[in-house]
């Protein structure tokens, strides 16, 4: 007779199970270029409907140029080229007829630094909503209000929603930015390090509005807080010198990973 | 690759659990040993040795847990050094339970005092109890040296424990059917041979936690049993 005093988290010897899950965007064979240094070696990843997936690795390693070719923000300089092919729902977004507004509104993203538009709260949620549809007012209303209450944010501003959305306080903001995000509803939600630059609470603040959120979204994450990626994921992507070393589920990710490096990395034993 | 932390101080922390947990195993290897010992001698004064000794193996237990409470606030840890954390907690436990049922071995020979059971039947019960101690030195062992190999052989060995255990039952119930007046102290022995068993267990234990931190999975296979056959008994006296 033996007797376990503590349970011991089961993890499964997959890299990880799947099965029932709806694959939203897919990567394959994915190579990046920053004019001749391959930032990216051939990534291949999948991040499923419903889920989070983090990306952790140490700076440099490729995890934001990822999430950058996900709604092809590297368009925006000369000398970026990706090869392979990026899957959105079966549609490759790496094709030179997608209509990159499109993808945009389908692929949102928030980044490391809140970055609020010097307007009102009212306006930095309309004028994202206004560029892809013409609505009346009292509908645009309800959008707004809609996305600050999705963010978490609404009972805080509503009633100075003519106030700059500058004056609000870092977490504020960066709630703010995802309002923004989820204002247009997209499908996909991208966040670059969301609370790198947020206090405790709010980052507490965050992460459980990541968790709600992924009820309705898919969600990819780069965080560089290997806690956070434990706590908001369901999958997690690690990534060293451009190339993605290992994904599994995060429970097994961060008990138990496969790789050695995996391993070094979350245990704070690299360089 | 690297051995080290970067924070080196995170080192020192579970370099200093593993120090406790080794420390711990061996105060408990000899509680265990002098337990028996004073049995097969029926010196009261060593059991009484053994019953006041105890206090320090709980100390430690204390001491380790606190240590593992501190260094998880502190460090976050993740995959290996969670797994080791969580392994010296479990140890820490199991080694505690070997303790107490050393000193519970101990208690029974200060009861036993005047009654003189035969030298035949203790030393069944010593045979049992060598065999333990060989378990608990390699299981120990196993820790110290993170191998999995040795961990998994402890395992599967505590099916001889449990055999031995199994006659030392039924001699000592021929025995007490022989005669009413044997039956004092051939419940008292009964209870020191189920105590070395469940010590066996304990060491089993450790085993698959020391295999939890070497590999990261749980056991799914079925542990060998040796007891099938006093299944009934055994579960009376536990």
């Amino acid at each position: 007779m033996t007797m376990a005093n503590f349970t011991v988290p089961t993890v499964s010897n997959t890299v990880a199970s799947t099965e029932g899950l709806v694959e939203k965007i897919t990567v394959q064979n994915l190579d990046f270029f920053y004019g001749d240094h391959r930032a990216l070696k051939n990534i291949n990843v999948s991040l499923y409907q419903g889920k989070v997936t983090a990306f952790i690795g140490p700076s440099g390693c490729g995890k934001s140029t990822l999430l950058r070719i996900l709604n092809r923000m590297y368009d925006l300089y000369p000398n970026q080229r990706a090869t392979g092919t990026v899957r959105l729902d079966n549609e490759d977004i790496l094709s030179p007829s997608q209509d990159l507004n499109l993808l945009r509104a389908k692929v949102g993203m928030v980044f490391q630094k809140p970055t609020p538009f010097p307007m009102t709260i009212y306006e930095n949620i309309a004028f994202g909503i206004r560029l892809y549809e013409k609505l009346p007012k009292s509908e645009l209303d309800g959008r707004v209000q809609h996305a600050l209450e999705r963010a978490a944010l609404w009972t805080e501003v509503k009633d100075k929603l003519g106030a700059n959305g500058q004056s609000l306080s870092g977490g504020q903001q960066q709630r703010l930015c995802i309002a923004r995000t989820v204002a247009v509803r997209p499908e996909v939600i991208l966040f670059d390090e969301p609370c790198s630059a947020l206090d405790p609470i709010s980052t507490a603040k965050i992460e459980e509005l990541i968790d709600e959120l992924k009820e309705d979204y898919t969600i990819a994450i780069v965080t560089h807080n290997m806690q956070q990626a434990a706590r908001v994921s369901d999958f997690t992507a690690f990534m060293y010198l451009g190339e993605l070393v290992e994904y599994g589920e995060t429970t097994k990710i961060f008990t138990a990973p496969n790789d050695r490096r995996t391993q070094d990395y979350i245990t704070g034993r690299f360089g | 690759m690297n051995e080290q932390h970067t924070a080196k101080a995170f080192d020192v922390d579970l370099q200093d659990l593993s120090r406790m947990v080794a420390e711990m195993g061996g105060l408990a290897e000899k509680q265990v040993a002098d337990a028996v010992d004073a049995l097969a001698k029926r010196d009261t004064t060593m059991a009484q040795r053994v019953t006041a000794a105890d206090v320090s193996i709980d100390n430690l237990q204390r001491e380790i847990e606190e240590k593992a409470v501190l260094t998880i606030a502190r460090r976050q840890p993740m995959a290996v050094d969670l797994r080791a954390i969580v392994g010296a907690l479990r140890l820490a436990n199991d080694l505690e339970r070997i303790g107490d049922l050393a000193k519970n071995i101990a208690k029974r020979v200060i009861a036993l005092n005047a009654e003189f059971p035969p030298p035949k039947l203790i030393r069944g019960v010593e045979h049992m109890t060598d065999l333990v101690l060989e378990q608990l030195k390699a299981v120990l062992d196993a820790y110290a040296h993170r191998d999995d190999n040795k961990a998994m052989a402890v395992w599967r060995g505590d099916e001889e424990i449990d055999a031995v255990c199994t006659s030392v039952f039924r001699e000592l119930l021929t025995y007490m059917m022989e005669d009413p007046r044997n039956i004092t102290f051939c419940i008292h022995l009964m209870f020191c041979a189920k105590n070395i068993e469940r010590m066996g267990d304990h060491a089993t234990n450790i085993a698959e936690t020391v295999h939890y931190i070497v590999d990261g999975r749980p056991i799914t296979e079925r542990r060998p049993k040796g007891d099938t056959e006093i299944s009934a008994l055994a579960g009376m006296s536990s």
